[in-house]
């Protein structure tokens, strides 16, 4: 942070009614202090239709429209394109989405829209599981993870979001924690300078869906990078990949530990999980050390 | 200016003159045409707008929803399948106050797959908050357009105009296309009292579980009401700087008519060539066009159809293990009124494209005026045995 952020100038103002330790609330406090207050959030079917607050309360203090769970895209590109209309392309327009709308039933709006790159800048803000409606597995669950739905655990891999906006084209994605605020700030400053669709996958860690206490909410985001499991890192033009934060490289265990969502985990299944982030690492450093 | 047009490019002109800024859209027969020629418009200028070809008819009318909460006249256009997968988002459109207007070019839904006319896909949709019109001529077509952006924005309620599928959306007929000068006066630009405004911010739809709900949902009920109202008013403006207007129902020679034909659309076409027929025999039947279904024209029918014997009613869709939607409604309308009230006649003809014939809606006016009570609550016309 440049500057510590102060109530009076915050554009989330206190009172929301987020869970305690919730990385969705953080990565939106962190998200409106770098686009600032010309900006107009999408906000679909997710945690955040509740966190914002009931009617007539607002959290936000940028205007706000409330959408259908798979629109949030196009709703978003319908705003873009008025504001367009009335010569206000200066406005951010942000989609703010969770991994269900994101991953799931979000994606054929999402993809329509960053096909046509339309003007807008999506954030998926990741938890990991349908959490508002009480933790089931989405696309976005992790391998092995426990959900309501997945009670022996997850027998696939997360689908690799990233790699499928990158094979959009689009001009700009990124990953960002709500660990590393600087980066994530850093990110949205240059994304906002970017005319087309603009990503970003945020990893934010949700204490009562991945069972942990709410006060090592943002330890865990952090451990995600620096076992490898979130590395952060950006993609321009869908080809140009950057690491933005160097990774400690811990065993992945330190991270799947202390989390209640992967306490039936083997020896096994651990180091099983550890070779699949190995290799997506290795996978991530070829693409970022490829010049094109 | 006169020009011989389809009726989905009657439609595309009305969008044009009416000065719509963000169209998205998605093709689907008999529909395209329509957003075709308003791509062509957007490209040449003809239309100061923008237009989006999104991924779905979900999307389109997610699209234009954004649209028109940040302050913009919009505009889609779809029919069928494409209808019914919008169903949500007309629950949003209308449930968030927005003046969308929209074309459904009225197809049947399959399966067995087919692409003609019937009015399945609207009739389908009319819980949804959207006020409904159902035209009979290209000319209509056009001119309803600019109507219900004037009655949309008027009440802040969502507007379908629904065209035959075919019988108009393909047919070319001469329209008279009114200068950008005369539209401009009985429609003024879109300037809505609340919009996403980054120098007034709002939030629009936050969750509400509380008694503001039924409220909110009473309002829009209320400019239901409003709207029928405003429907009449935005005809009179428009028959006096058009000279031609459309009433809410139309009444076709209902003078001392015994018998009375309801219908809606293009059937009432070949409907007033029969009660011409039959009124040449001396035979005193007349016709009642439902030409706005949403709200529901409740006064005018119970005042026009209360004097009649008997009433036939001509539905191009089924509410299945129940009888033709404008039959149900027709009768729902008869029995507030006072006293006795004619019998309700229910046929259920023209489904899937199958022709509306003069001999098939002769047949509906003799069965009628032989029975004294309907035997049941529908009849099929021109099954094949």
């Amino acid at each position: 942070m440049t500057a510590p952020m102060t109530a009076e100038k915050e554009l989330m103002s206190p009172g929301h009614l987020a869970c305690a330790g919730c990385g969705a609330a953080l990565a939106m406090r962190y998200a409106l202090e770098a686009l600032g207050p010309r900006t107009i959030i999408v906000l679909p079917a997710c945690c955040w239709s509740i966190i914002a607050g009931p009617f007539p309360h607002s959290t936000l203090r940028v205007p706000t429209f409330h959408a259908a769970f798979e629109t949030a895209a196009v709703t978003a590109a319908g705003v873009r394109a008025a504001l367009d209309m009335q010569g206000k392309s200066d406005i951010n327009v942000m989609a703010w989405a969770g991994d269900g709308g994101t991953f799931d039933i979000g994606i054929q709006a999402l993809s329509g829209a960053a096909e046509r790159n339309d003007d807008i800048i999506y954030i998926c803000y990741d938890n990991e599981a349908y959490m508002n409606t009480g933790i089931q597995r989405s696309s976005a669950t992790p391998n092995l993870a426990w959900t309501t739905t997945t009670p022996r655990g997850k027998l696939r891999a997360k689908k690799n979001i990233m790699a499928i906006m990158a094979a959009h084209m689009i001009p700009y994605a990124a990953t960002a924690s709500i660990a590393f605020p600087d980066d994530f700030v850093a990110k949205l400053k240059k994304a906002a300078g970017i005319t087309g669709t603009r990503f970003f996958h945020v990893l934010a860690t949700c204490p009562v869906g991945w069972r942990i206490p709410s006060n090592l909410s943002v330890k865990m985001a952090r451990l995600a990078v620096h076992t490898n499991v979130f590395p952060l890192y950006e993609v321009e033009e869908g080809e140009r990949y950057h690491l933005t934060v160097p990774s400690r490289n811990l065993p992945v265990e330190d991270y799947l530990k202390p989390q209640g969502r992967f306490q039936n985990l083997t020896a096994e299944m651990i180091a099983e999980i550890q070779q699949e982030v190995d290799r997506n690492w290795a996978k991530l450093n070829r693409l970022a050390a490829d010049p094109s | 200016m006169k020009k011989v047009l389809m009726g989905d490019h009657a439609v595309s002109y009305g969008v044009t003159l009416s000065r719509a800024q963000v169209i998205a859209a998605y093709p689907i027969t008999p529909q395209t045409f329509i957003v075709e020629e308003l791509s062509e418009m957007c490209a040449d200028g003809r239309l100061d707008g923008r237009f989006i070809m999104v991924e779905s008819e979900h999307s389109a009318m997610a699209c234009v929803i954004g649209a028109s909460v940040a302050g913009s006249r919009v505009f889609t256009a779809t029919s069928s399948h494409g209808l019914a997968l919008m169903h949500e988002m007309l629950h949003w459109a209308a449930g968030a106050r927005l003046p969308v207007v929209m074309a459904n070019v009225n197809r049947t839904l399959g399966p067995p797959w087919n692409i003609l006319c019937d009015h399945s896909d609207s009739m389908s949709q009319r819980d949804t908050g959207w006020i409904q019109f159902y035209v009979e001529s290209n000319q209509e077509a056009l001119d309803t357009i600019i109507q219900a952006y004037s009655i949309a924005e008027r009440v802040r309620l969502p507007v379908m105009v629904n065209l035959d599928g075919f019988f108009l959306s393909h047919t070319a007929e001469v329209v008279d296309v009114p200068d950008q000068e005369q539209v401009d006066a009985v429609l003024p630009p879109y300037s809505p009292e609340f919009k996403l405004d980054v120098a007034d911010p709002h939030t629009f739809g936050a969750i509400c579980l509380d008694s503001n709900f039924m409220k909110m949902r009473s309002g829009i009920q209320e400019a239901m009401d409003e709207s029928g109202k405003a429907a009449i008013e935005v005809d009179n403006d428009f028959k006096e700087i058009f000279g031609r207007h459309y009433d809410v129902v139309e009444p076709y020679r209902l003078d001392g008519a015994k018998t009375i034909l309801v219908t809606a659309g293009t059937a009432a076409s070949t409907s007033r060539v029969v009660v011409d027929a039959f009124r040449e025999k001396g035979e005193p039947v007349g016709l009642l066009r439902i030409r706005m279904l949403r709200p529901f024209p409740f006064a005018q029918i119970r005042s026009l159809l209360r004097e009649a014997d008997r009433i036939a009613v001509i539905d191009r869709s089924i509410s299945y293990g129940l009888s033709g939607g404008l039959a149900t409604e027709i009768r729902a309308a008869l029995y507030g009124t006072e006293g006795s009230h004619p019998p309700v006649f229910g046929y259920i003809a023209g489904l899937g494209g199958k022709d509306l014939v003069p001999e098939a809606i002769s047949e509906m006016i003799s069965r009628c005026q032989k029975g004294q009570r309907p035997a049941r609550e529908d009849l099929w016309i021109g099954v094949k045995s």
